[in-house]
């Protein structure tokens, strides 16, 4: 067998192996050259991957060669490479940027955890993503999580304890709901592997244990994915978090979140008995109020990072309102969106992580004329906002043209407008941006602490002109979500082999 | 040189100027050469290009494809080519003026001045030649938003504020109501191609085209259409370069432009007429230019007098367009144009006597004539072409316009545009004959007199602003003897 047989297990393994090694180095320099390796080789998988998928086949890999529905499989299909490449891709431009802004942000001797603990984050996500197993969800899950917690709470501002243990609470919370859940899937129909999971409960007749699951599966990785009103760890996590931290939050954590979602309602439910159920009107209700309150919120934010923390929220409203319309059209929005929205987000707090070095705060008052100061770095921001706003050129205006399509689609012609309005919401907060940054001078005497270095401008850079290229030319983005959509709309059972 | 070459150049050439203004931010005179460098070359290439399309050399130049059935696509047509040929040949004078302007006032952030003003210009070139309604779209927003610095240009607390009200209003209406409205039409048609005849035909209902009209006209707050006008009259906060060139020329006239594009190429003017839908629009039309027209009578500010007479201009071009005749359609054309050079003159000389003698409000002008006899004479020139008056070519298309109006197929349409036009016509006479009446006629007033001895007693406006207004309100006496010229262009259409 040859290494490229075994890709689907390296995509994991390579990260999680060289989360101790991380540790054992202790130095951070070398750690951070470790992770540089790790992340883009797990880039380079993932690209493999890609394309050995797209051509609608599917990668079923045996860990240990215990043949599923027994052993564990990793199965790789459009849905999760598209997932993959989103991640391993925001980790490779995280890590070049994390050199220099973690050395403010938190203390020397702790670089080297930083690292292990990236590397395991990263791991965990991957894991959670190319898996074929319920459980093993759970248990990658947890492994990101845990993660996570640890990573924001390196940071040296005292905040982030509360916001790491926000999190803490809330996402032990989900997990729970969300083991619970896989149980009750468990003593339904015996097997663990999801798509095998889902073909046994097909036959079954709907019963208050297969709903029960559905609702404990639905809540916990509500809370996991931030949907409104259970979003209340996000703001303070990004906030508080490390600027890489929150970049690369930003752009995976809760994206991940939605696939497992998405595995689990249309490839072990099925989109028939979510109909039964009557979910996915919910989700849209509260899709829907995301949009609006969490959007009037970020506008009363004084701090950037909170304000683009909220937008966050907003926008995970946006995608759950495609998964909630669950056509072919809408399923297209939530998965493009989930790819924009995780550029454009990422670029942001990588922007912001600019600032905050630079500067030491992205608080509005300390950010007058910055326009003038840092000009570039403004631009960045502004972009990133009419992305956010879905301004016509920029990533964000493709999913917002396929969500309003959805709903046409679906015979929703107010959907459409609620869609449209609420993005007047974002015109607000991100002109509360603008205005402060091009429209205030500058504080007599006001200067830079510290001028931006290469290694933090370059993967900003990238991220920034992939945001507006993603605008202009969608064959990769649309190609890919409406691929993933497909898999998820061939049904349950439907990606069996 | 090939067609599809002009084409780029038309619309490379102001986005270059943007960064080479950049570039020259610390030696003023080279930027404000490279502006007009640009500014000439413009013409030179909207000139040829006119040219090469009336001689037949049609082009399509497709950029790329955003999705599927969804491009970025140019195609010169007669509404464009006439659209993008005012636009250049003002900007050449609005840069001219803005020279003598922002020095003689020392407006601070120059630079960024210029170089948004090239960047309107740029996203203006993209609004008149795009060949399909997404492209306009895309341009439509590029130009709000280079405009917003323009408005917000002193950056004061007013200036914020109406820098809200104009972003909120313009994006609010475009993305809340255009935006929709193009995914349906898509939805409906698999494209947003402009087609002669109209994209819609046989494939929206009666019901479904009237809903579509209603968010499409609405969704051009550019066009001022009330109740979406409030943005205009705020965005009289801008240094008068701007209110000259965006708010009377390039900007409003990107909103009605717009507005004749969709009603032309997307809805087809047949479609609208067998469908009946457009008599709203017209008494909506009719009811902003009466409407406008009695607010610009009461108000004593110069530029807000001329803000609501350009609300009730541009509703001039939608009653029209509403009416569906081909008389109607060309008469809309032609006016595009006919106020365009009209109004700019009108706001050159608001400029001009800001910077000369400082003074804002219609009811200090007694006397002015004497002592700035070149601004004010181009000013009662273009006043005349306002209230449409020979031998000015305000005249020239009202005349189309009423015999539009009077050939129109609805009767209920005919009769509401006929009494419009008559009544806002003498309504016009009446805000604008008495500033021409008192600023040659009368003796200066007592105060002002007063006020006068304690400055220094001053002539007429800095010859770069003279230069631009004489020659715009040279233009506007010319193409009244050119009519046949534009005719012909404009004839180009249905």
């Amino acid at each position: 067998m040859s290494l490229s047989n075994h890709l689907p297990a390296l995509q994991v393994v390579i990260p999680l192996v060289s989360a101790p090694i991380a540790l054992l180095i202790r130095q951070r320099h070398l750690a951070w050259a470790l992770m540089m390796v790790v992340s883009w080789l797990s880039l380079a998988i993932s690209v493999l991957l890609w394309l050995q998928v797209s051509d609608g086949s599917v990668i079923s890999y045996a860990i240990g060669a215990w043949p599923p529905p027994w052993g564990i499989e990793y199965r790789v299909d459009s849905l999760n490479a598209f997932i993959l490449v989103l991640i391993s891709g925001t980790a490779a431009l995280v890590v070049p940027f994390s050199l220099h802004s973690i050395e403010h942000d938190m203390h020397q001797q702790q670089h080297y955890l930083f690292h292990t603990m990236f590397a395991l984050c990263l791991a965990g996500l991957l894991g959670i993503t190319i898996t074929g197993d319920a459980f093993n969800v759970f248990v990658f899950l947890e492994i990101s999580s845990l993660s996570t917690y640890v990573l924001i709470a390196l940071s040296r501002r005292r905040q982030a304890l509360v916001a790491s243990f926000q999190y803490l609470m809330m996402g032990t919370i989900g997990a729970t709901l969300i083991v619970v859940g896989i149980g009750l899937l468990y003593l339904l129909t015996g097997s663990l592997n999801i798509a095998d999971m889902g073909t046994r409960l097909s036959t079954l007749p709907p019963s208050r244990a297969v709903y029960t699951a559905l609702a404990f599966l639905s809540i916990g990785l509500s809370l996991k994915l931030a949907l409104f009103p259970l979003h209340q760890w996000l703001p303070n996590a990004y906030a508080d978090a490390p600027s890489a931290v929150s970049a690369f939050l930003a752009a995976t954590a809760t994206k991940v979140a939605i696939y497992v979602l998405l595995r689990f309602y249309f490839d072990v439910f099925g989109l028939p008995r979510l109909n039964e159920a009557g979910i996915l009107p919910l989700l849209m209700a509260l899709a829907i109020a995301a949009m609006f309150v969490a959007s009037a919120i970020a506008i009363a934010q004084s701090d950037l990072k909170g304000l683009f923390a909220f937008s966050s929220v907003a926008q995970v409203g946006y995608i759950m309102l495609g998964v909630g319309i669950s056509n072919d059209t809408g399923l297209t929005a939530a998965l493009l969106h989930i790819f924009n929205h995780g550029i454009t987000k990422g670029a942001t707090f990588l922007l912001l992580g600019i600032v905050m070095y630079a500067i030491g705060s992205t608080d509005l008052s300390r950010l007058r004329g910055i326009g003038r100061l840092m000009p570039l770095t403004s631009a960045g921001l502004l972009l990133c906002g009419l992305s956010l706003i879905g301004i016509p050129g920029t990533s964000g205006f493709i999913s917002k043209w396929y969500l309003v399509l959805a709903a046409l689609e679906a015979g929703h012609g107010w959907l459409a407008f609620v869609i449209v309005v609420s993005s007047m919401l974002a015109v607000a907060y991100v002109w509360k941006f603008v205005e402060v940054a091009y429209l205030q001078e500058p504080d007599a005497g006001a200067h830079l602490q510290r001028k931006p270095v290469l290694t933090m401008a370059l993967p900003t850079t990238v991220l920034c002109a992939a945001t507006l290229y993603f605008g202009l030319d969608t064959r990769f983005s649309l190609g890919a979500a409406s691929a993933a959509a497909k898999v998820l709309l061939s049904g349950v059972g439907g990606v069996t082999p | 040189m090939s067609t599809d070459i002009l084409l780029v150049l038309c619309l490379i050439i102001p986005s270059l100027a943007v960064a080479g203004i950049v570039l020259a931010d610390k030696t003023p005179n080279l930027r404000e050469a490279i502006g007009l460098i640009a500014a000439l070359l413009l013409v030179v290439c909207v000139g040829f290009l006119t040219h090469a399309f009336v001689n037949g050399h049609a082009t399509t130049l497709v950029i790329g494809e955003i999705m599927p059935g969804l491009a970025i696509v140019f195609t010169p047509e007669p509404m464009g080519i006439l659209f993008a040929l005012i636009a250049s040949v003002l900007w050449v004078v609005a840069i001219i003026y803005s020279v003598g302007y922002l020095r003689s006032n020392d407006e601070q952030h120059q630079t960024r001045f210029f170089a948004c003003f090239a960047l309107s210009i740029a996203s203006t070139m993209g609004i008149a030649l795009a060949g399909n309604f997404f492209t306009l779209f895309l341009f439509y927003e590029l130009l709000t938003l280079a405009t917003w610095p323009l408005v917000t240009h002193h950056g004061d607390e007013a200036a914020r504020r109406a820098g809200r009200i104009y972003l909120g209003t313009l994006m609010g209406t475009s993305i809340c109501l255009l935006l929709p409205a193009m995914i349906a039409i898509w939805f409906v048609t698999g494209s947003t191609d402009f087609i002669a005849g109209g994209l819609l035909v046989d494939k929206a209902s009666p019901l479904l085209t009237l809903g579509l009209l209603a968010l499409c006209m609405l969704g051009v707050g550019k066009a001022a259409l009330m109740p979406v006008h409030r943005w205009l009259p705020n965005a009289m906060v801008a240094p008068t370069p701007v209110s000259a060139l965006l708010h009377a020329v390039a900007v409003v006239k990107a909103g009605v432009f717009t507005i004749v594009k969709l009603i032309v190429y997307v809805f087809g003017t047949q479609h609208l007429q067998q469908c009946g839908v457009t008599d709203w629009l017209t008494l909506l039309a009719a009811f902003t230019i009466v409407a406008s027209s009695v607010v610009a009578l009461n108000a004593d500010n110069l530029k807000r007098r001329l803000a609501y007479s350009t609300i009730s201009q541009l509703s001039y071009v939608t009653l029209s367009v509403s009416l569906l005749g081909p008389l109607s359609v060309m008469a809309a054309v032609l006016h595009i144009a006919a106020h365009a050079v009209g109004k700019i003159t009108l706001f050159f000389a608001a400029g001009a006597i800001y910077t000369t003698a400082h003074k804002t409000l219609v009811s200090e002008l007694r006397g002015m004539g004497r002592r700035m006899p070149w601004t004010m004479t181009a000013f009662a020139v273009a006043a005349l072409s306002m209230i449409g008056l020979p031998p000015t070519v305000g005249f020239v298309s009202k005349w189309f316009m009423l015999s539009g109006a009077m050939s129109a197929e609805s009767t209920f349409g005919s009769t509401v545009a006929v009494i419009a036009i008559i009544i806002s016509t003498l309504l016009n006479a009446a805000y604008f004959l008495p500033i021409v009446y008192h600023v040659f006629f009368s003796g200066v007033s007592v105060e002002s007199d007063q006020a006068q001895s304690h400055e220094a007693a001053h002539g007429d406006a800095p010859l770069s602003m003279r230069i631009a207004l004489v020659f715009t309100a040279g233009l506007t006496l010319l193409l009244f003897f050119l009519a046949d010229a534009l005719l012909s262009l404009a004839s180009g259409l249905n």
